[in-house]
Formats: structure tokens, sequence, C-alpha cells
């Protein structure tokens, strides 16, 4: 029988929670979508490794009871793209940020997604930094205020959804914390595709974006997300000023292609006549 | 039945706002760390649709589901 208790606890480290984001904030959200879209696949928990950069967002692997690398800020898909490529049996999972994924990180990105390597990405957008303090992010709304614009940001934010389908991506969708379901199914379509999946989630952070914004308690976030959120296909029929402010949901991107470490291994294998390198390395142990 | 973890709940009121049936409300009830914990107050309206488990940040709900 399975243990009385909430149903994704079980894929985590007891002793470390409570963890230690802030009330309301929509990282534990995600985390519970995640183990929902898992369970969804066929994918044993046991083969997932976890990599994450540096930010609140980027915490979230420490806490489930799986492999994980937590490495430095922006490089999360570097060292993800290695581990896929030096074992491209395992199934590699990035949590990251705004700030991590797109900042400093940006150029890894959208050459991640041109390579399509098979990593699924989960990437909480809560237009900010939140684990410095609020500075202002590239996706943080025009006329939204941070620490670094206490006058409001002047400038366009990036569309995270549209930049990493652009740039090369095999399935993309954006969701929010306040549809979880809809995004549980697009982590799971993301698992499963073979290539590049990005799942940008919108997500509150009460604390600092809140705070800054006149959303001071985690429920006016949630219910900030959840009013302004548009599917893409009502989305498609109106103009840009109508979606001024809005946050539009739905799978950007469904187009499965060939992947990078896919074809890394065919190159060697073509090349060589051997496997790869670290596979031979364990067959020679056995 | 719905069993809320006071050790686990950092009174959000994300699950008083999420369960489509309002089965929450806040109760007046404090946790160690000074946390107004909700309370299943119409427990006979829910449809264990595992909504409020889903979306609790702090994996703090459980909604049993078999029947006891
Ligand atoms: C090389 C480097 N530069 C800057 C920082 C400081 N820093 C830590 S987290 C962070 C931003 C994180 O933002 P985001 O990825 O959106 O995460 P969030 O905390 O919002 O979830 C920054 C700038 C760092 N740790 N390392
Ligand atoms: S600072 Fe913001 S993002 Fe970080 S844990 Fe708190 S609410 Fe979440
Ligand atoms: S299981 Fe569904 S109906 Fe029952 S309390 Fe949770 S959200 Fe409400
Ligand atoms: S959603 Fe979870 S943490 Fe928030 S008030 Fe409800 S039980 Fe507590
Ligand atoms: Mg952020």
């Amino acid at each position: 029988m399975a243990k009385q208790e909430n149903p994704y606890k079980k894929y985590l480290r007891e002793d470390r929670l409570p963890h230690i984001f802030c009330p309301g904030c929509g990282n534990g959200i995600v985390m519970n979508t995640f183990f929902k879209g898992l369970e969804g696949t066929d994918i044993d928990f046991d083969n997932i490794a976890m990599v994450s950069g540096i930010g609140c967002s980027s915490r979230v692997p420490g806490y489930v009871k799986c492999d994980s690398l937590h490495t430095t800020h922006g490089r999360a898909l570097s060292f993800a793209t290695g581990l896929k490529v030096g074992n491209p049996d395992l199934d590699v999972v990035v949590f990251t940020g705004d700030g991590d994924a797109a900042s400093i990180g940006g150029n890894h990105l959208i050459h991640a997604a041109r390579r399509n390597i098979n990593l699924t990405v989960i990437c909480i957008n809560n237009n900010i930094y939140g684990m410095t303090g609020g500075q202002i992010s590239p996706t943080s709304p025009k006329g939204s205020f941070g620490t670094t614009a206490p006058y409001g940001s002047r400038d366009l934010p990036f569309d995270l959804a549209e930049l990493v389908s652009a740039a090369g991506a095999s399935y993309v969708a954006r969701w929010t914390t306040t549809h979880p379901i809809q995004l549980s199914k697009a982590i799971q379509k993301g698992l499963e595709n073979e290539g590049f999946s990005f799942i940008e989630v919108v997500s509150q952070c009460p604390t600092y974006f809140g705070r800054k914004n006149k959303m001071k308690t985690p429920l006016s976030m949630h219910q900030y997300i959840k009013e302004n959120s548009i599917n893409k296909r009502r989305a498609e029929k109106m103009d840009e000023s109508e979606l001024e402010g809005k946050i539009i949901v739905g799978e950007f991107t469904n187009k499965p292609h060939k992947e990078l470490s896919a074809n890394i291994k065919e190159l060697v294998e073509e090349n060589s006549n051997k496997g790869l390198a670290i596979k031979s390395a364990f067959e020679e142990l056995d | 039945m719905i069993i809320i973890d006071s050790k686990l709940c950092k009174g959000c009121d994300i699950c008083i706002a999420t369960c489509p049936k309002k089965v929450y409300s806040k109760s007046d009830k404090v946790n160690t760390k000074n946390v107004y914990l909700p309370f299943p107050e119409n427990e006979e309206g829910c449809t264990k649709c595992g909504l409020c488990e889903l979306s609790c940040p702090d994996q703090a709900i459980y909604v049993k589901k078999e029947v006891e």
C-alpha cells in the first residue's frame, strides 16, 4: 500500500523539508507538476539526473531524491550537455530561472536549442532575480519595478518561449503555476520528446516581484497570473493592444527532429567502429 | 479525509483560492511558526480531484483517496 502522505513527498529528501522557498513561492508548485508529469511517462525516476545553475529556482534539484549537479550561474546547460553526450542513456533534466537561463546563460540557451540536444529544461520565470534581492531580469515586463529599476523598467522583455522556438528547439510550451494540470502534461511531453524541450513556467516571487509591484501577498500574485493568462489559440485572434501585459500560454513548438547526442553517437560509431568512450570504459569493467 | 501537515504549511492560502469546491477556509489555529493554517471546513464538498495537493508549494496537503 502506498504511504499515507502527500503524493509528491516520496520524491523529496524529507530531511530537508520544509524547503527554503518563501511562503507562496511558485517553485514548490513546479516541483509537484514535474513529478506528476513524470508519472505520465515510462521514465524510471532513478534514471533521471537533474542539473541546475544558481538562483532560487536552481535550488529545486537539491530537494529531489535523484542524482543532481548544482553548477555555476548560467552554466547548467553546458554541464547538462556534457552529461548527456557522455552518457546518452540518462534522462537529463535542467531546472533554471529567467536570470540563470536568459541573462548570464542566454548564449548557452540558444545554442543548446539550436543543436536540439535531448534535455528537458524547466525554466521557472518569475520575471526577476529572486535570490539576489529583486533585480530586473531579461523577462521583467516593461514598466515593472525592481531594486535596479526604481522608476520602472524601460526595456522590452524577452519572450522566452518564442526565443527558444526560433533558436531551433523541438518542443516548447509555456504555462503558469496557476495551470498545474496543463503544465504537468507539457512536462510529460517534454520528457518524452527526443530533443531539446523547453517548458517555461511563469511563476510568482511574492517576496521580491510581488512586493515591488504592489502585490504584497502570495495570493494576489497567484490571482494576477491567473487572470492575465490567455491561451495561445485565443491570443492569435487578438491584436497587440489587447495583448498588452498578457501571458500567452500553450504549446509553441512540437516538431521533433534529429538530436545532438544521437548524432554524436552515430558519428563516433561510423568513424571508429567503437561506442562512445565513456560507454567502452564501462564495458571493459564488466 | 484531508490532512494538513502543520510542520510544512507556510500559510500562503493558495489551497483556499485553488479548490474549485471551496473546501478550505482559514482557521484560527497557528503552527509553531505563527502561521494560520487552512482548515477543510466544507470537507463533504471535496471531490478528491487532487488540485490542492498539486498546487500546494509546500507538499503540506494529503487528500486520502480510498473509502474509509
Ligand atoms: C557568476 C555569477 N554572477 C552573479 C551571481 C549572483 N546571482 C546569483 S542568483 C542570480 C540571479 C538568479 O536569477 P534567476 O535565475 O531568475 O533565479 P530566481 O532566484 O529568480 O529563481 C545572480 C545574478 C552568481 N552567483 N554568479
Ligand atoms: S525570493 Fe522569490 S523566488 Fe526566491 S524563494 Fe522567495 S519567493 Fe521564491
Ligand atoms: S481534492 Fe479537489 S475538491 Fe478536494 S479539497 Fe482538494 S481541490 Fe478541493
Ligand atoms: S497551499 Fe499548502 S502551504 Fe499554502 S496554505 Fe495551503 S496547505 Fe499551507
Ligand atoms: Mg527569476
